[in-house]
């Protein structure tokens, strides 16, 4: 864009943004060294360096069980959500109902309602049902939170490409769903896999759902995470949070870096 | 061939592909309905649950009892005020900084805006709870903000900045600033630059162009980020019960902590409930304003 105004009468601006952005950036990663601390405590430095907190992490059972519930439900919440999520972005894009605002609205409801509702209302349900600390139970309701942000993604998706190609596929005799399948999802690959990822990353943090409705064995990471917040501050919380700062931030930077290269050849 | 025949085979013709374009639409439908059946199954018969139990007393019988409690109990009254306080304060301090940033993200190269952008997207991406923890290491007593403050001597003794509305605030609006840049940026991103040079052209000073062309054309954008903001402060959760240490409660933790302590539904429904009711009307006033500020700007 031409610059109108020159830089030196900027530098306030300039100052204020690089100010906000060290605000945004720089408190996530206090917890790297912190995690490495040798003392019990939360001093800054830490006294001395110790891995002490990473094996606390990989060795007690405790830890161990929550990673795998989560590590499960987010992936299996993945598989669910993924082709419900696209399934609807397309039929939406394609089929323009009277209703498509309602059907949007309602399919992405789930982010407007307080998650704190939804989990009370899903104990209630699931007390009756039997489903209270159950695998299922879990991936159901992650799949619902889930299912938004996959819809959201891969609409955006489907915006910027051409549908005709779909119809040259389907004129020439392709199935439907093989026309999609070999001709529209390639071209709208990363916006799925980032709808995907998306949904692993959001069913892996999710903690108010699980809170209420996972507990003893079937407890998830989160959940256990969150308790200890609350009563100690216990730093094996900060190796946790380094693992998890790097699986959650790592393959999106990748994704994003994969899509930007595409878009600017 | 006769020409009734002809307009008899049109009509079949005709008839032939309604049917095919129903069909097709039925099968776009279909498309969407496990989306719409989990809403339906796991959002909507919950929540409707809720609005049941708060309707209703032990016995079964239609009641406004919870409702009537809510208002006229201090302590219910009390967790309104707080939970808009802290809203409306989160929701003024991410405009304050986050408006300068994402104007200042849309002005410079393209390039340069998406390096920066992930300034904003990493934390986006960034479990809750590490988040909170971090906050919870750098707001402590003996945490480095304090430690800091007390070293280059601008306070003696450390600050008291969690555990308490301070430590909440600073917490929240770390949560919520992307959530209105991202929507702001966008709308900035769109803006005509043309409308600008025009202003200048015409001897307008910088200052008068942004205020009087860009601000107004930015609206659209603030209003939907300042409200999603805003409505998402109201239900939060987490950050409050973390950094608050129990000493702050907001209408989401006050539900939740009735369900979890008390056998006191009914109330804790009803609470819920009227969260509910504040949220939808919140985000249909936003949907009122912003078509009405868009229709002005045509």
């Amino acid at each position: 864009m031409e610059q109108h105004v020159p830089h030196s009468h900027r530098f306030w601006l300039y100052g204020l943004t690089a100010l906000t952005l060290l605000f945004l950036i720089a408190p996530t990663f206090i917890v790297v060294p912190m995690s490495f601390s040798s003392s019990r405590s939360l001093i800054f430095p830490p006294p001395g360096w110790s891995l002490q907190w990473y094996e606390n992490f990989f060795t007690r059972p405790q830890w161990q069980d929550a990673t795998f519930v989560s590590l499960r439900v987010s992936f299996l919440t993945m598989l669910c959500a993924t082709p419900i999520g696209v399934a609807a972005a397309y039929g939406l894009h394609v089929g323009r109902f009277r209703l498509n605002g309602t059907i949007y609205g309602a399919l992405i409801s789930p982010l407007m309602v307080p998650v704190i509702l939804i989990s009370i209302g899903l104990y209630f349900v699931y007390a009756q049902l039997g489903m209270v600390n159950t695998t299922l139970g879990l991936v159901l309701a992650d799949t619902m939170i889930a299912v938004p942000f996959v819809l959201v993604t891969v609409s955006a998706g489907l915006k910027t490409y051409d549908m005709n190609q779909e119809m040259v596929a389907r004129s020439l005799g392709a199935h439907r769903l093989w026309a999609f399948l070999t001709v529209t999802l390639p071209q709208i690959r990363y916006s799925v896999i980032s709808g995907a990822l998306l949904a692993f990353i959001v069913a892996f943090d999710e903690v108010i759902i699980a809170m209420l409705i996972s507990g003893g064995e079937g407890a998830t990471l989160t959940k256990r995470m969150f308790s200890s917040l609350r009563d100690e501050v216990d730093p094996t919380i900060a190796a946790i949070s380094t693992l998890l700062l790097i699986l959650t931030t790592v393959p999106p930077l990748i994704l994003h870096y994969l899509a930007n290269r595409k878009k600017t050849p | 061939m006769t020409a009734t025949a002809l307009h008899f085979r049109d009509d079949v013709n005709a008839q032939g592909l309604a049917a095919d374009q129903r069909a097709e639409r039925r099968g776009l439908f279909a498309l969407c309905s496990p989306g719409l059946l989990l809403v339906l199954l796991l959002l909507l018969i919950p929540v409707g649950w809720l609005f049941t139990l708060s309707a209703i007393d032990g016995d079964g019988a239609l009641t406004t009892e919870n409702y009537t409690r809510i208002w006229t109990e201090g302590a219910y009254v009390n967790i309104f005020i707080v939970t808009f306080k802290i809203s409306a304060l989160v929701t003024l301090i991410c405009v304050a900084i986050g408006y300068p940033l994402a104007y200042c993200l849309s002005q410079i190269p393209q390039k340069w805006a998406g390096i920066l952008m992930l300034g904003v997207l990493v934390p986006f991406w960034t479990s809750l709870l590490v988040r909170t923890y971090a906050w919870l290491v750098l707001l402590q007593r003996r945490g480095i903000v304090n430690s800091f403050l007390m070293d280059i001597g601008a306070i003696t003794a450390p600050l008291p900045l969690v555990n308490n509305m301070t430590g909440v605030i600073i917490g929240m609006v770390h949560v919520m600033l992307p959530f209105l840049v991202l929507p702001l940026y966008a709308s900035m991103r769109s803006i005509d630059t043309g409308y600008l040079r025009a202003a200048a052209n015409l001897g307008a000073s910088p200052t008068r162009a942004f205020w009087q062309i860009f601000f107004p054309l930015s609206m659209p954008g603030l209003v939907a980020g300042l409200i999603l903001t805003f409505v998402l402060c109201l239900g939060f959760y987490i950050t409050p019960a973390v950094l608050g240490g129990g000493k702050v409660q907001m209408i989401a933790q006050r539900v939740e902590a009735s369900v979890s302590l008390y056998p006191t539904w009914g109330p804790a429904a009803a609470l819920g409930v009227v969260l509910l009711v504040l949220t939808s009307v919140f985000l249909l006033l936003s949907r009122w304003a912003l078509s009405r500020l868009n229709a002005k700007l045509g």
